[in-house]
């Protein structure tokens, strides 16, 4: 069985910042992802990043993950794409799939940062062909060079449901509407004014009532909410489209995390279950760390941070690392610096009422 | 549908091969996803669901979802949104659960 330091699970902003950091303390460290490229959701971001210069900001997403793979490979991480882990037994030993071929695999330490997926809605034929979560259609699009359809409805005007909207009349897709549920837009300003520029409207108080279509989707059936969140009769509209986008936000993927037995807590403002984690991201099971979307649905900045720190502190529980008292505070304190300010208030009441939650043998 | 102009991304695209869907000859080009290549052609119908029998296309396209199962060279359960296109493949719409012992 192989061995090495610590393994890293998820090639995204959160993943490699950490496998960097690990590896530049001096430590044996194994990337693995299941992708063939490498970069997690960053591969398919054509705009340029918001945040502070540290994190990259202006630099447009596909080039963040180039540059966080080439500063993985300087510090000599062991990178194995189109490896996925499939499972995380008691003890400690993980097995990958490559190939149709399982390998085990023993680390001594576990960075998981696996990322997030897409949340879908309950209405009728949710289920139609079509239908997409939004960062699919991205996928298809900005990463294979394949317009998903003619017409589209974007359902969500946060920052995911503005920027695919924007990218898919960037791609030659027409979008009908954005709508939004919540009586104001969620993303930012700037976002939500290049799509009013471009025309398309953006209905806020507004949600989906049902899709329509034979094989595949045709149309969609929008209506206005009241402040109960319910649907108006009689201010229904059918508009056509042939793709429908969700946009409606991301749960951590976490499947390993509950296999390894960490303990888990539900925090809707992180975006569903999570691992109880504590202030340096290890889990309630000693030596397996969480970063990036899998701890928190958050940013590419903020993943890159959470990465680094989990990197820094697994290295430093090795033995390695000596100036992490000095070089951990200052990661933290760059993390507060991030969620700072109105965007960082939801993570800031859930990552509270997380701590909150007994520490794990603590009772 | 391709993209062909974008005015930030360029697609260099690999060797265009053919392959098989149902009773079809298809194009696509090498390594891309399969349901990339059957997008391109216009399907987004790829298999039918268990129970109610319903169509289903993709739902999130990095294999996460299992919404885009269909049997490739008579192997079921394929996830076709990250399994890579290559010359000669027989991609076929899967009905219900894949019979692994099945000779499709
Ligand atoms: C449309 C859109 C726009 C965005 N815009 C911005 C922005 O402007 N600024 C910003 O800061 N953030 C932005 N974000 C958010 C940002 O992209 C994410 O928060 C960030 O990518 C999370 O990083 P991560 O490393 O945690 O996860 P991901 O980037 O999702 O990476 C996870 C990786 O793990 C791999 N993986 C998962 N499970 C396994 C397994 N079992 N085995 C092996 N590998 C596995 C996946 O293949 C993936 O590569 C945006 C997101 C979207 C969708």
């Amino acid at each position: 069985m192989r061995q090495t330091n610590v393994l890293v699970i998820g090639g995204g902003p959160a993943g490699l910042s950490a496998a960097t950091a690990a590896a530049q303390c001096g430590a044996r460290v194994i990337l693995v992802d299941s992708s063939s490229r490498l970069g997690g959701q960053l591969i398919k971001q054509t705009h340029k990043f918001f945040g502070s210069r540290e994190q990259r900001a202006g630099t447009r997403g596909i080039e963040i993950a180039r540059l966080l793979q080439e500063e993985a490979e300087a510090a000599r991480v062991e990178i194995l794409p189109e490896t996925a882990a499939l499972g995380l037994y008691s003890d400690g030993v993980v097995t990958l799939e490559k190939n149709e071929r399982l390998i085990k695999l023993k680390p001594e330490r576990l960075v998981v940062a696996t990322g997030a997926s897409e949340k879908t809605l309950a209405f009728a034929n949710n289920d139609l062909p079509g239908i997409y979560g939004a960062g699919a259609v991205q996928t298809l699009m900005n990463v294979h060079g394949v317009r998903p359809g003619q017409r589209a409805v974007m359902v969500g005007a946060g920052n995911i449901g503005l920027i695919v909207s924007y990218q898919l009349c960037q791609a030659g897709v027409e979008v009908a509407a954005v709508v939004e549920a919540a009586p104001s837009i969620g993303g930012y300003a700037v976002h939500a004014s290049k799509i009013r520029r471009l025309g398309i409207p953006i209905l806020t108080s507004y949600s989906i009532k049902a899709a329509h279509g034979g094989e595949t989707l045709e149309g969609v059936t929008v209506w206005q909410l009241n402040e109960k969140w319910q649907g108006i009769p009689g201010t229904e509209q059918v508009l056509a489209a042939d793709i429908l986008c969700l946009a409606v936000g991301l749960t951590p993927l976490t499947e390993l995390l509950w296999q390894a037995g960490c303990q888990m807590e539900y925090i809707p403002e992180l975006g569903g279950h999570v691992p109880w984690y504590d202030e340096n991201q290890q889990t309630s099971v000693p030596g397996i760390y969480v970063a990036g979307d899998a701890a928190a649905v958050e940013e590419a900045s903020s993943a890159m941070v959470t990465g680094k720190l989990a990197g820094l502190a697994s290295a430093h529980s090795l033995g390695l690392c000596p100036d992490f008292p000095v070089l951990g505070e200052k990661v933290r304190q760059e993390l507060t610096q991030l969620r700072a300010g109105p965007t960082g208030e939801k993570i800031r009441k859930g990552l509270g009422k997380l701590r909150a939650r007994s520490r794990p043998g603590a009772m | 549908m391709r993209i062909k102009d974008h005015p930030i991304l360029d697609f260099p695209q690999g060797k265009k091969v053919t392959f098989y869907f149902e009773d079809q000859v298809l194009e696509g080009y090498e390594g891309e996803p399969i349901a990339a290549a059957l997008h391109d052609a216009g399907i987004r119908v790829l298999r039918e669901s268990q129970v109610l029998h319903r169509p289903r296309g993709f739902f999130c396209a990095i294999g996460n979802c299992s919404s885009c199962l269909m049997v490739v060279d008579g192997v079921p359960n394929v996830r076709v949104c990250v399994e890579k296109l290559r010359a000669g493949m027989t991609v076929r719409r899967q009905k219900g659960k894949g019979d692994l012992f099945a000779s499709n």
